[in-house]
C-alpha cells in the first residue's frame, strides 16, 4: 500500500502503527536514494492507545497532515498491529474527511491475508475506483477516446525492481509504434488526473503482480481492453507488440508492426544475434535455477530456455497466490517448478541441483555466495545495488540487451573462477607476506595475539604492522594488549 | 538560542508529540546474538517485524544468524492455535538444530496486544525442554531502538548467579572451552591479583564489542580497579556473579531498566557516572568509579590531554560549527556533550526517552561542559516531532544534523550535512581509544563535502 501511495504525486500515507514501523521511509530514502521526504507518517500506537483507543489521535494526525502538506489524498493505512486492535478506522476516515480539504481513504487490506504485492495491487485499484466514481458523480468524466491510439501504463511503482528504467523503455517503445501514452500510474501520477484514464484505447500491464486488478476494473467499467504480456525478452516483446496491434486494430486503428518487430529484433536488440554467436554456444545446456516474483521468474525462464538454449532445471516463485498462472507459463521450459516462500527450502533445492548460475533475488545471491555459484539478481527482494544509477531496463528491446549481459556475465564469472581454481589461482599472496614478515621479529604475548585475532581479517595485517612499528619506536620488547591499544591511539596523531 | 541565553545554567526539557522516526527495538537482536555467542533469539511477531529485521540487518540475515521469527498467523491471533504448543514446537526445533545455551524470546507489539503470556509460558517450557528461556518485551509500543537491549539485559539480570560457582562445577558446565581458558585464567590470577586495589566487586553492564570490553577493562586496571564481570558476557553460561552489595555501573545511556533491576532486585549499588564516550566522558566515568570504590585516580588528566592532542586535526574541523540531534537511539546526550567539548554548539538534542535519574551525572556534565565552553545549553526534546524538527533545522541553519536514515538523503538533497545516527550504535565509540573513531564519524560528512567543493 505504501509503495502505491508514495508513488503518486502529492498523496500522503498515515500508518496506524507503533513507533518503528515506518522503516518504509528508510527503504525509500536509502534504496531509491530519494531526495524528498517520504510522504509517510505514523499515527503512533502506544500504551495510551491500547488503553483508551486512538480516539482523536488519528483524526488529528490526518487533519494536521492536511494543513501541513496540503496533499490531494491521504491514505490511512492499517498495519498488523492495528488489524488486531479492530478500531473503527473507517469511522476516523469519515470524521477526518469533514475537516480536511483533501480526500481521505482507508486502505482495505488485511495484514494476515495479503502479501505486499497483493495489497499494492488492491490499493491501486481502490484509489482508481474512488476517483472514477468521484468524477462520475460530479459529471466530470471525460467523454470519448483520444484521437490517436493511446495507452495507460499501469503498475509502475516506487521500490519496484528497475521500474523507473522499464517505464522509460516502455514509453520509448510506445512512441516507436505510434501509440500515445495517456497516463502512467501510479508512479509520478496525480490522483486528480485519474479521471482521464478512460480516454486511452487500452491498458498495458507490464507486471503480473501490480495493476491487473485495476485493468480488470477498467475493463468492466468501460470495456477497455488490456494487454498483460510482459515485454521481457525478444519473443515476449514481439508477442506483446502483436497483441497491441490486435487490440488497436479492433478499435478501428490500422497498424502493422511486423516490420518494426523485425527491424528491432535484428538491429536494436543484440540479443537475437547474441544467441547465434559462439559466446552463447558455450552456454548451451548449462544448468540454471530461476527464482523470483511471477513476472521476472517466468520471463527469465523463457529467455534462458527459449532464447539462449540454457537448461533451466528449476523455476520458482514466491507468489503463492498466483501459482496456477506461473505453472502454466513455465512448465514447458523447465524440469521442475517450485512454489515456496521458504528461502531455506529454496537454498536446499539449489544446493541439490548445483546449477552453474542462479537467477534470483538477493536471497538467492547470498545462497550463491555460500555455495560459490554466481547469481544474477532478477527480482525483488533487492538491495541498493539493484537500484542502479545507469540506464538498465529489463523490458523492451534495450531490456533484452541488459538481460543478455546479465546472463553472460554470470556464467563467465563462474567459468573464470573455475579456471583459477584449476590452476591454483593467480595471486602471489605467499610472497608478499613473506616479504613483510621478514622484519617482524616482535614478540606478541598470548593475550595480545588473541586480541589481534578478534580484529576483522581485512584490517588485521595493517594493525599488526602499525603495532609492531609502534613497539619498535619505543623499544618495547614484547607486545601486550596495552601496547596494542596505545598504538591505536597514537596512529592518528 | 535566545531562549537559552536568558537562563544559561539550567537545561531546558521539552516534550513533543512523539511523531519521530526510529528503529523498532527488536533490532537489538542484531548485535546481541553476535555478542552472546551461545544464544538464540526468537522474535515472536508478524510479517512486519520480519520485513523490518530483513531490511535492517541487510547482509547479516544471510549468514545463518542465530535468530528467527516466529511468525504469527491468523489462527494465533484468534486463539485457534495453542500458543504453548506452537512455541514448544519451534523451540524444540531450535534446540535440535542449534543447541543454544539460552533461547531469548522477544515479545513484539502483537504479542502485547493479544496479551500472549510469554513470561508465564517460558518457565513451563523451560522446565520441559531443559533449556533456559529468557523473555524480553522489546516492542514498539513502549520502547525505541536501543532500549531493546535494555529490556533483554534487564531480563538477563535475573539469571546471573548469586554466588560464585565452584571451579569443578564450572568445568563440567562447559568443559572444552573452559578447559582451554582454565590454565590461562589461573596464571593471570596468580600474577595480577596484587595489582588491584582492594575494593567491593564491580560489575559493568551494557553490550560492547569484545575489543572495547578489553580496552575499558585495561583502562580500569591502570587505576587498580578490577572488573569482576560484564553483563552480558560472551556466553550466556558465563553471566557474571552478582551478590548483594556489589557495585554496578552502566556504560550506555539507554540501560535504565537494567540499572533499576540491578538495584531493586539484586540489591546492588549503582554508580551513577557520565558514560565513557569521548575522552572527557571516559575520564569522568573513571573518576566517578574511583571515588565510589575508594581508589585514588592517577594520570587521568595527562591521559585525557594526550587524547585531545591526538584528535586535534578532527576537532579543528568541528570548532564553531553547530550540530542538531534529531534523536533516535538515546546516545544523544553523551554525544552532544562530547561534541560541545570539541567546540561545537548544539541548539537541540532530540531523544526518544529521557531518564533524568539514570542519566543525572551525564546531564550534569553536559551543563558543566556548556558553562566551561561558554555556549548556550541545548534544549532537550523528548519524544520529538520530526516534522517540527525539520522546520527548526531550516530556520536555524545547522551545520550538521545527526539523524536516522529516513531523513538523511532528503536533508542532504536540501544542502544540509547529515550523519546517520545508527552508525554510532554499531561503531566502537567508548573509552579513550575510540574517541578518534567517534570524530571520524562525525567529521566524515564535513570532510566529504570539503573534498567535493
Amino acid at each position: 500500500t505504501l509503495r502505491i501511495s508514495s508513488s503518486f504525486k502529492n498523496v500522503h500515507a498515515i500508518m496506524h502503527a507503533p513507533i518503528g514501523d515506518d522503516y518504509f521511509n528508510v527503504m525509500r530514502s536509502m534504496l531509491e536514494r530519494d531526495r524528498n521526504f517520504t510522504p509517510v507518517t505514523i499515527s503512533s500506537v502506544d500504551r495510551n492507545v491500547l488503553a483508551r483507543g486512538s480516539q482523536e489521535k488519528v483524526v488529528d494526525n490526518i487533519t494536521r497532515k492536511d494543513a501541513e502538506e496540503t496533499p490531494d489524498l491521504i491514505v490511512l493505512t492499517p498495519t498488523c498491529t492495528s488489524s488486531i486492535l479492530q478500531e473503527d478506522l473507517a469511522n476516523f476516515v469519515q470524521r477526518a474527511q469533514i475537516d480536511t480539504k483533501c480526500d481521505v481513504l482507508l486502505a482495505d487490506v488485511n495484514h494476515y491475508r495479503f502479501t505486499e504485492l497483493q495489497a499494492a495491487d488492491r490499493t491501486l485499484q481502490q484509489i482508481v475506483q474512488y476517483y472514477i466514481a468521484k468524477a462520475k458523480k460530479k459529471g466530470q468524466l471525460p467523454e470519448g477516446k483520444t484521437e490517436k491510439p493511446s495507452v495507460n501504463i499501469i503498475g509502475i511503482s516506487s521500490l519496484g525492481f528497475h521500474n523507473q528504467h522499464d517505464c522509460i523503455e516502455l514509453k520509448r517503445l510506445m512512441a516507436d509504434i505510434g501509440v500515445e501514452v495517456n497516463a502512467v500510474i501510479p508512479e509520478g501520477a496525480s490522483v486528480l488526473e485519474l479521471k482521464n484514464l478512460p480516454k486511452a484505447w487500452f491498458n498495458l500491464v507490464p507486471y503480473r503482480e501490480i495493476g491487473l486488478m485495476t485493468a480488470e476494473f477498467l475493463k468492466e467499467e468501460f470495456g477497455m481492453p488490456y494487454v498483460d504480456i510482459t515485454p521481457m525478452g525478444v519473443v515476449e516483446t514481439a508477442r506483446c507488440i502483436r497483441k497491441i496491434q490486435e487490440v488497436v486494430n479492433a478499435q478501428g486503428g490500422d497498424v502493422n508492426y511486423e516490420d518494426f518487430i523485425e527491424n528491432q529484433t535484428l538491429y536494436v536488440s543484440q540479443a537475437a544475434w547474441f544467441s547465434r554467436s559462439i559466446d552463447c554456444q558455450n552456454l548451451t545446456g548449462k544448468k540454471a535455477v530461476v527464482f523470483g516474483d511471477n513476472t521476472h521468474a517466468a520471463a527469465m525462464t523463457k529467455i534462458l530456455s527459449r532464447e539462449m538454449g540454457i537448461h533451466v532445471v528449476m523455476a520458482g516463485t514466491y507468489c503463492k497466490a498466483d501459482e496456477k498462472w506461473f505453472r502454466e507459463q513455465v512448465s514447458e521450459y523447465c524440469d521442475e517448478v517450485m512454489i515456496s516462500d521458504d528461502n531455506g527450502a529454496i537454498a536446499d533445492a539449489i544446493a541439490r541441483i548445483e546449477p552453474s548460475a542462479i537467477f534470483g533475488t538477493q536471497m538467492e545471491r547470498h545462497v550463491g555466495k555460500r555455495l560459490r555459484i554466481p547469481c544474477g539478481v532478477i527480482s525483488a527482494p533487492i538491495h541498493v545495488q539493484d537500484f542502479p544509477i545507469g540506464y538498465k531496463p529489463f523490458l523492451g528491446y534495450e531490456g533484452t540487451n541488459q538481460v543478455a549481459d546479465l546472463v553472460y556475465n554470470s556464467f563467465t564469472l563462474g567459468m573464470e573462477d573455475h579456471l583459477l581454481e584449476i590452476f591454483g589461482g593467480h595471486d602471489t599472496k605467499e610472497v608478499i607476506t613473506r616479504g613483510m614478515s621478514a622484519d617482524s621479529d616482535m614478540n606478541w604475548t598470548k593475550e595480545a595475539q588473541l586480541e589481534l585475532n578478534k580484529i576483522p581479517g581485512f584490517v588485521r595485517g595493517k594493525i599488526k604492522r602499525n603495532t609492531e612499528k609502534f613497539a619498535r619506536d619505543r623499544n618495547l620488547s614484547e607486545i601486550t594488549v596495552e601496547a596494542m591499544y596505545a598504538a591505536k591511539e597514537s596512529v592518528g596523531a | 538560542m535566545t531562549l537559552a541565553d536568558t537562563q544559561p545554567q539550567a537545561l531546558n526539557f521539552e516534550c513533543e508529540t512523539g511523531n519521530y522516526h526510529t528503529f523498532c527495538p527488536i533490532s537489538c537482536v542484531a548485535w546481541l546474538y553476535q555478542k552472546i555467542e551461545d544464544s538464540f533469539f526468537l522474535v515472536i511477531g508478524t510479517k512486519t517485524c520480519g520485513y523490518f529485521l530483513q531490511n535492517a540487518m541487510g547482509v547479516m540475515i544471510f549468514a545463518e544468524p542465530r535468530y528467527a521469527m516466529a511468525e504469527l498467523e491468523e489462527g494465533d491471533i484468534s486463539a485457534q492455535l495453542n500458543d504453548y504448543e506452537e512455541l514448544k514446537r519451534l523451540c524444540t526445533q531450535i534446540k535440535r538444530d542449534r543447541n543454544p545455551s539460552v533461547i531469548v524470546w522477544i515479545g513484539t507489539c502483537t504479542t502485547e496486544i493479544i496479551k500472549m503470556d510469554l513470561e508465564g509460558l517460558a518457565p513451563k517450557l523451560e522446565a520441559e525442554l531443559g533449556i533456559p528461556i529468557v523473555t524480553a518485551r522489546a516492542n514498539g509500543l513502549d520502547y525505541a531502538f536501543t532500549q531493546g537491549e535494555d529490556t533483554v539485559l534487564a531480563a538477563m539480570v535475573q539469571r546471573c548467579p548469586d554466588k560464585p560457582v565452584g571451579e569443578v562445577e564450572k568445568e563440567e558446565r562447559n568443559s572444552i572451552s573452559k578447559l582451554l581458558n582454565f590454565g590461562r585464567k589461573k596464571e593471570e590470577v596468580a600474577v595480577t591479583e596484587s595489582e588491584y586495589a582492594k575494593h567491593t566487586p564491580l560489575v559493568l553492564f551494557g553490550s560492547l564489542p569484545d575489543p572495547v570490553v578489553t580496552q575499558l577493562t585495561l583502562e580500569l586496571k591502570k587505576q587498580g580497579i578490577k572488573v569482576s564481570g560484564w553483563l552480558p558476557s560472551k556466553r550466556y553460561t558465563e553471566l557474571p556473579v552478582i551478590e548483594e552489595g556489589y557495585f554496578v555501573s552502566g556504560i550506555n545511556p539507554f540501560l535504565s531498566r537494567t540499572a533499576t533491576t540491578l538495584m531493586r532486585r539484586r540489591k546492588t549499588k549503582l554508580i551513577g557516572a557520565p558514560f565513557p564516550i569521548g575522552p572527557d566522558g571516559t575520564r569522568a566515568w573513571i573518576e566517578k568509579l574511583c571515588s565510589a570504590l575508594g581508589v585514588e585516580p592517577t594520570g587521568l588528566a595527562e591521559r585525557e590531554a594526550q587524547i585531545w592532542e591526538s584528535v586535534e586535526d578532527y576537532v579543528k574541523l568541528l570548532r564553531g560549527k553547530s550540530v542538531f540531534f534529531m534523536g533516535d537511539n538515546l546516545l544523544e546526550i553523551s554525544l552532544a556533550r562530547f561534541l560541545i567539548r570539541c567546540g561545537m554548539t548544539c541548539p537541540e538534542i532530540g531523544i526518544p526517552y529521557m531518564d533524568k535519574r539514570y542519566q543525572a551525572a551525564e546531564l550534569e556534565l553536559l551543563s558543566k561542559t556548556c558553562r566551561e565552553m561558554g555556549v548556550p545549553t541545548p534544549t532537550i526534546v523528548e519524544k520529538p516531532d520530526n516534522y517540527n524538527q525539520i522546520q527548526r533545522i531550516y530556520a536555524q541553519d545547522i551545520d550538521l544534523v545527526i539523524t536516522g536514515m529516513a531523513h538523511a538523503n532528503p536533508l542532504e538533497a536540501r544542502g544540509i550535512n547529515t550523519k546517520w545516527s545508527v552508525e554510532f550504535t554499531f561503531a566502537q565509540i567508548h573509552g579513550f581509544t575510540n574517541a578518534r573513531d567517534v570524530l571520524e564519524l562525525v567529521t566524515r560528512p564535513l570532510r566529504r563535502n570539503n573534498s567535493l567543493k
